[in-house]
């Protein structure tokens, strides 16, 4: 009996053993994580696309350095990230985790990198805390958060009319401050907020309820604050049950992919805010064309195009501190700050203080299908909001990093 | 109808005792106190210390089901309320690590008092399920309740220093702690089955009319079981809170209730050393299977079925009537 | 099963259930009154999520009917009950959408456009697919335990629901797939207080029809008698000639097949996801504990009620919504520990 327990624990002791001496081994190799969903709600948004553009800027970098790319699904639970995050910073060296979409695993991993002194670049969440409260000497945050969001397309509803709102929200972090943030621009543009549903997240699907009370509430405005399949499933029901007579959608974070679900049918003339959009220009559709070569028949999305960039922009900075301190997140991350940003999908750009990655962002509508002539055309651009009015202004960034 | 064939009959009188184990109990334990001092110099701590807190869960479930006859399918709520204690007291009043571990351990007794109270007037399949319905209930409670922060879980959460002195950063100073606790409420377990108040447990269990026409009021035995069940999950939870400084409704799940069912059913319903079998390898599967999807649920799924089928006396179990020893 | 056992010409009044329920009336009309809680609601809103109540209680309703006739017959548990509403819901989507599942399995293996069978054929055939496949289950594997405690039924059906779950979640991701509802049915209906996508009123027609279908088979039918007396009494069953265990291994098929046909009907609501059956289960746990086990009348009045409350709870106070049932579960445990329709154990 003792040498069965014995057996069984060795082997239990082999897994993580052998890993790390791998690590040890190839100490000069440069470890890249992509964390993500890829089964769940946002499987679409990042998964498999973001883990693809990550390692397309890795093979298009060259640069001479050995540079390894993993990828795992954190499942939308912030215990599971820690665990990944850790793992792969204890066991397998890694330099830089990047995407992390729900905000409530952002944060979770925010932590674990602030302890661990590693680069973290964070294309995929929206909560603006990571660059605010929880900003960290190594955490850089691109593509978009719920201030960007809530200016854009909060501030065009209400210009269009929209002043009265009721929220159907995502009830965890991500979900509750673009609540907020979407409020605060709508009652400082003079509307009002009529009311709020929030649903746990993840797992429903049936929205019935919810818009329910929104039709009764007599607002103007059905502002939907979560994303992915939860959007998905919203719209398609609003439209079920007649909402869409009586009230205006604005999906508050929308991507191309979520469109392309529900079709133009469905989607057109909705609002949405990106900052990247593929058939923007020639540079992006030069960056979409070679992204098509791995994943072909679906266009980039922001966080895509972001993860992209970020690693661009990563491996640009550890090739100028040398490759030994790729995993001093603080030393890189400094770097990153102080180069300015320029690729194919985002353009020039800067990283600020308290790591925000600053760029346009652009309010589009979704054209109806007589206007769409080509596959994934389904964008025009309305507003462009200049990189230096985009964002939350660094004073009131709320981040200890940024001296007052 | 309570469970009579889940679990091997207790041998009578045994002349070696140490500790109130039988010899080749006590040979089981020296090993798991020996693997438990040498493991941490050569497999990563961290999971040796998620290995325990769900040895120590496991441990505090079969004491119901082992030696009380009581499948309570609900015993998540505990181990996540005490999760969940633990870390908000460490966080907000910054209490040291023992006392929010304790804090944690008595509030899952709490709960344990009063779902248990509302669960024993019913036997068998009506009590699990409707232990199932409880914790479901804590579920949804804890998801909406704003000092769990629902679905971002309480985070960053501190180790702190224990007594306030010994400070708990380093994962060598935590693991120490955390297997003192396993230890400590490992015998504390053996000993509440040990005694004279285990005897009866027993005997409520191999027969409950029998146990009642002799004068003991077995409802009231059961409940201090699973109040006892319930307080060890809590500390258990409390523990894991501050190892991974996180508390998320992962632990309050249905999901983990069926875990530690599976854990208890491979390893050996009502031997000692059956759950923390049971848990090892558990805990290593999850691990080793981690990057590959829901194959985990597939293999836990697998395990089940084939316990259930062919082995219902787990590994422990299974080797423990091989070799006519007590486990 | 069910049993109305009221001797011939006593009339028990039930004292305990009318004084809780007047003690409740009296409360409520004291709030109202007293200012300090107002019931009144915007009426539409009060018949729009009574409506949505409704439709969700017909789901309850006919999961807890097939989790009581399974009950009733094999006296198990059977915890895969979720799990195979889930299959019936997936097997319509791949009767819909072959190519989609066909084309994971060998790349470019298509089918000609007339066997992409679409939602009415499904409603009949995934039922009997999923039925068939529960009939395989119980002969090769749940038979097996009849011998054994009952709970070891609740453990296998609790291993069997994670290895179904388990593997569509491998091969379908857990977020879902869209089905779309018939053309038949798609459109609201104006009621007047809301809009009702037709799909949801027929999705209550639809549940209500088969528990009604399904009662009258086992009350009324000679079939129904028979699998009646064979759970009181098997062995005498069997020496009249009757071939109990074929009759066993059907009733679990039976149920089974209900909770596919329930899947289907869910499909276009909740999008078809590996996740829907875990959802559902464990209310439906609560919903069987308050009725009764093993009564086939208790199981349709509690899960409609139930589907009812809950939408009342969304009304005034949403965020219990999920745990009224729950609620209702715990004060029916100590006021009637049998449940509402069951025979004292």
């Amino acid at each position: 009996m003792t040498l069965n327990r014995r057996t069984l624990l060795a082997a239990a002791a082999a897994t993580p053993v052998l890993a790390g001496r791998r690590a040890r081994a190839q100490a000069s190799t440069i470890r890249i994580g992509v964390l993500n969903d890829q089964t769940g709600p946002y499987r679409d948004i990042g998964g498999q696309l973001t883990v693809n553009a990550v390692k397309q800027a890795v093979a298009e970098f060259g640069g001479g350095m050995q540079v390894e790319v993993l990828a795992a699904d954190h499942q939308n639970k912030p215990d599971i990230g820690v665990g990944i995050a850790r793992q792969w910073i204890d066991q397998d060296g890694v330099a830089l985790i990047v995407d992390v979409p729900t905000s409530s695993v952002a944060l979770a991993v925010n932590n674990v990198v602030r302890e661990k002194n590693r680069a973290y670049v964070n294309t995929g969440a929206a909560t603006s805390d990571l660059t605010g409260s929880q900003c960290t000497p190594s955490t850089i945050h691109w593509s978009y958060d719920t201030y960007m969001l809530a200016h854009s397309t909060g501030g065009a509803m209400v210009a269009a009319g929209g002043d009265s709102w009721y929220f159907v929200t995502a009830d965890y972090v991500f979900g509750q401050q673009l609540q907020r943030d979407t409020t605060k621009f709508v009652t400082q543009a003079g509307g009002k907020v009529a009311g709020a549903s929030l649903y746990p997240f993840p797992g429903t699907t049936d929205f019935s309820s919810f818009l329910l009370s929104a039709q009764n509430s007599g607002a103007k405005v059905l502002g939907l604050c979560n994303a992915g399949a939860d959007t998905v499933n919203s719209i398609k029901q609003a439209n079920e049950f007649g909402l869409t007579r009586k009230m205006k959608v604005a999906a508050m974070l929308m991507f191309i992919g979520d469109v392309h679900g529900l079709g133009l049918e469905a989607a057109q003339g909705l609002y949405l805010t990106e900052s990247f959009y593929w058939d923007m220009n020639d540079r992006t559709r030069a960056f979409t064309k070679r992204f098509q070569t791995r994943m072909p028949g679906i266009v980039p999305n922001m966080t895509n195009a972001g993860g992209y960039s970020g690693t661009l922009h990563f491996l640009k900075a550890v090739q100028a501190l040398g490759a030994g301190r790729a995993t001093d997140g603080a030393a890189v991350v400094a770097q990153m700050k102080a180069m300015p940003t320029d690729d194919d999908a985002y353009g020039p750009g800067i990283i600020r203080a308290d790591g925000l990655a600053l760029f346009p962002s652009y309010l589009f509508e979704i054209k109806t299908p007589a206007e769409s002539k080509y596959p994934w055309d389904y964008y025009k651009q309305i507003i462009a909001t200049p990189a230096d009015k985009a964002w939350k202004p660094l004073a009131e960034s709320g981040c200890a990093l940024v001296k007052a | 109808m309570s469970v009579t064939t889940l679990a091997p009959t207790a041998a009578p009188a045994r002349p070696f005792d140490f500790l109130g184990f039988s010899s080749a109990q006590a040979w089981a334990f020296l090993v798991l106190v020996g693997l438990i001092i040498a493991c941490p110099w050569v497999i990563y701590p961290v999971f040796l210390m998620k290995l325990l807190c769900f040895a120590l869960f496991a441990c505090a479930f079969n004491l119901l089901i082992g030696y009380v006859g009581l499948m309570s399918f609900g015993h998540a709520a505990y181990f996540g309320i005490g999760s969940y204690v633990t870390a908000w007291t460490a966080k907000t009043w910054g209490l040291t690590p023992e006392l929010a571990i304790l804090l944690g351990g008595f509030t899952g007794a709490l709960l344990g008092l009063a779902f248990g109270w509302l669960a024993i007037r019913r036997q068998g399949i009506y009590f699990a399920m409707i232990t199932l319905a409880l914790a479901q209930m804590s579920y949804f409670f804890c998801l909406q309740a704003p000092f769990t922060g629902g679905e971002d879980g309480i985070q960053q959460v501190p180790r702190g220093a224990l007594f306030g002195i010994f400070s708990l950063r380093t994962d060598m100073a935590m693991y120490a702690v955390v297997a003192g606790v396993f230890l400590i409420c490992f015998l504390l377990i053996h000993r509440i089955v040990h005694s004279p108040f285990g005897q009866i447990l027993k005997a409520i269990r191999e027969n409950e009319p029998r146990a009642t026409s002799l004068g003991y009021r077995t409802d009231d035995y059961k409940l201090m079981a699973f109040v006892l069940s319930t307080f060890v999950a809590g500390i258990a939870g409390g523990t894991k809170a501050l190892v991974f400084g996180i508390a998320t409704l992962t632990d309050v799940n249905y999901a983990m209730s069926g875990e530690v069912v599976l854990m208890n059913l491979l390893g050996g319903m009502g031997t000692i050393f059956g759950p923390v079998v049971g848990a090892g390898i558990i805990v290593w599967t999850e691990s080793a299977l981690a990057g590959a999807g829901s194959w985990v649920t597939v293999t836990q799924g697998v395990i089940f079925v084939a316990c259930v089928l062919a082995f219902r006396r787990g590994i422990i179990g299974e080797i423990a009537a091989k070799l006519r020893i007590i486990l | 099963m069910s049993a109305t056992t009221a001797t011939a010409n006593t009339v028990r009044l039930p004292v305990r259930g009318i004084a809780a329920v007047a003690v409740v009336v009296a409360a409520a009309v004291g709030l109202q009154l007293s200012g300090s809680f107002t019931f009144y609601r915007p009426m539409p809103l009060l018949l729009g999520q009574l409506s949505l109540g409704l439709i969700n209680g017909a789901f309850y309703a006919l999961l807890s009917l097939g989790l009581a006739v399974i009950f009733g017959m094999l006296n198990i548990i059977n915890f895969a009950h979720g799990a195979v509403f889930m299959l019936g819901a997936f097997t319509a989507w791949g009767m819909a959408t072959p190519n989609t599942w066909l084309g994971m399995i060998q790349p470019g293996l298509q089918v000609p456009d007339w066997l992409q069978l679409g939602y009415w054929p499904a409603l009949i055939i995934a039922p009997l697919i999923v039925g068939a496949f529960g009939y395989l289950l119980e002969k090769t594997v749940i038979s097996r335990l009849y011998k054994l405690d009952h709970l070891y039924g609740l453990l296998l059906t609790f291993g069997l629901a994670l290895i179904f779950e388990g593997l569509a979640r491998n091969a379908f991701g857990s977020s879902g797939m869209p089905y779309r509802i018939p053309a038949a049915l798609s459109g609201p209906v104006d009621l007047g207080f809301m809009f009702m996508p037709k799909y949801r009123l027929w999705v209550v027609v639809a549940a209500g029809g088969m528990c009604l279908i399904t009662w009258l088979l086992i009350e009324k039918t000679q079939l129904g008698a028979r699998l009646r007396a064979a759970t009181e009494n098997p062995g005498l069953v069997q020496a009249f000639g009757v071939n109990v265990p074929r009759m066993i291994s059907l009733t679990y098929a039976g149920g089974v097949a209900l909770a596919a046909f329930a899947g289907v009907l869910a499909a276009p609501i909740y999008s078809v996801n590996p996740n829907m059956g875990s959802s559902f289960i464990i209310t439906v746990f609560a919903v069987v504990v308050i009725g009764g086990m093993g009564s086939i009348l208790g199981s349709i009045v509690t899960g409609f009620g139930l589907g009812i409350v809950e939408g009342l709870t969304k009304v005034y106070y949403p965020q219990f919504s999920a745990t009224v049932i729950f609620l209702v579960m715990v004060i029916v445990l100590l006021v009637r520990p049998a449940g509402l329709f069951g025979k004292a154990a």
